[in-house]
């Protein structure tokens, strides 16, 4: 990875500041932890998938800096920790990463609300892939709760933009100085 | 990636390029795991990797269960050491009369020259956490291959019943419930000696018995066992108890149970050791000259 281009870096008129690649990852692999957290069934199925949720934030603000390689990876990961079919959660991710960078020009224009539609779309639109797959593989449907969870991935949207771009803003100092 | 050049030009194959490819190895690794079951080896790498996340994962749940133990009331832990001295006795007088009856029993199967019945060792397993994925009923715990686990033992608690081994990692393995869609487990009706197979529902947390005659001499609340028939499971765990039948919806009776044991909610498991080799099947006859080879088949 390297330096990402200067258009990257402006969100809503403000400057930030250049993200590290250090802090992409990590932030990644929280979102893996969090998804990892053991829960009560009910619980479990309404937890948005925070992977995702992540990987579509940086695929829409830092479309350079993150391809389709991490998603398929975590991806992986998680099939492998959710003893799903193998390459389910990884194709669903990529779908999901591939749309957000795509459309990244768009949903970083918009105000917060159409954010989230964007955003539920998308995540609405992962779950119907691995939705479609299981039932390619072996026709058993989940329950009306299925959806639920791009619900919430959509719902906590806007404190999770909040959060990771809290890091990258600068200093009022700094603004004055530069 | 290459981010050098400037943004007007092209940088690597476009997004749909690299969509389409991640997309068929994906697709390639699909089918690779739901036809032939290939990447057992790449999951188990993989599980490896994963097990420090997912052990500081359920440091949370565990520090809160021990936050919650912490705050246990002197009365309470003396009522429940009170309540398991009791149980002990009861269960120590049991264990003395089950003994005795073995020994009988091993007797009596030698005069009539059975097959003695095989012990079988408990392994005892933490339960790690349930998968999220919504379309199976599937837990993972915390034994596997390094401690000798395989794929196919049955895992039970005080209860009865639990499920299966059916994928065993170093570290960990995954169990299937026996409501998950893909257990089925033979059965005997404890009342009737009606013989059964029970089918998991998948969400509902049900099990149905297929298969069963209309007239079958089912009633709710019987209790079915393990038949032992599978060689998987030992005879005589508790299963399932008939919760609901219904016996004019097709050529079938329609008759739904619900797990004897806490198949949700626990959070330790006894594994069982694999039973003895079973025969080669399907059997063929003792004697092949005797009978006409046509006959056999």
């Amino acid at each position: 990875m390297s330096r990402s281009n200067l258009g990257d870096n402006i969100l809503g008129g403000e400057i930030l500041r250049p993200v590290r690649g250090v802090y992409i990852t990590s932030t990644l692999a929280l979102a893996l932890l969090i998804n990892l957290i053991p829960l009560p069934g009910w619980l479990a199925s309404a937890m948005p998938d925070f992977v995702v949720v992540i990987l579509i934030y940086w695929s829409v603000f830092q479309p350079h800096r993150i391809g389709l390689l991490p998603a398929w990876v975590l991806g992986l990961l998680m099939d492998v920790a959710d003893a799903s079919l193998f390459g389910q959660h990884a194709l669903s991710y990529c779908i999901a990463t591939c749309t957000a960078i795509f459309l990244h020009r768009r949903i970083q224009m918009f105000p917060m609300s159409y954010q989230i539609a964007h955003v539920l779309a998308i995540l609405a639109g992962q779950q119907a892939v691995q939705l479609l797959i299981r039932l390619v593989a072996s026709a058993d449907g989940p329950d009306m709760l299925y959806f639920v969870s791009s619900l919430t991935g959509a719902a906590i949207w806007p404190a999770a933009a909040g959060l990771l771009t809290l890091p990258m803003r600068r200093r009022a100092k700094e603004e004055e100085v530069g | 990636m290459q981010a050098s050049a400037p943004p007007m030009f092209k940088r690597g194959p476009s997004l749909l390029v690299r969509l389409a490819f991640f997309a068929l190895m994906s697709l390639v690794l699909l089918v690779a795991d739901a036809r032939f079951r290939y990447l057992e080896n790449i999951r188990a790498t993989l599980s490896i990797v994963l097990f420090p996340l997912q052990e500081a994962a359920a440091v949370p749940s565990t520090m809160l269960g021990r936050a919650g133990e912490f705050f246990v009331t002197h009365a309470a832990l003396y009522r429940e050491n009170e309540q398991l001295k009791r149980e002990r006795l009861l269960n120590g007088a049991e264990a003395q009369r089950i003994r005795a009856l073995e020994m009988d029993n091993e007797q009596l199967r030698k005069l009539v020259e059975a097959a003695p019945i095989p012990e079988r060792q408990r392994m005892v397993a933490e339960m790690l956490y349930e998968t999220r994925d919504p379309f199976t009923r599937k837990v993972v715990v915390d034994r596997g291959s390094v401690h000798g686990l395989g794929v196919g033992q049955a895992v039970v608690d005080h209860l009865g019943v639990v499920g299966q081994v059916t994928r065993v990692f170093p570290l960990v393995s995954e169990v299937s419930l026996l409501t998950d869609k893909t257990q089925s487990v033979p059965v005997q009706n404890a009342r009737s000696g009606v013989r059964s197979v029970t089918f998991g529902l998948g969400l509902g947390g049900m099990l149905e018995l297929k298969f069963m005659p209309v007239n079958a001499d089912v009633r709710n609340g019987d209790l079915f066992v393990t038949s032992g028939i599978d060689g998987i499971y030992p005879p005589g765990l508790p299963v399932a108890v008939v919760t609901n039948i219904e016996r004019n919806v097709s050529s079938f009776a329609r008759i739904l149970c619900v797990p004897a044991a806490g198949v949700s909610n626990y959070t330790r498991v006894a594994i069982l050791s694999p039973g003895p080799p079973r025969p080669a099947s399907p059997l063929v006859p003792a004697s092949p000259s005797a009978q006409p080879r046509e006959a056999s088949r």
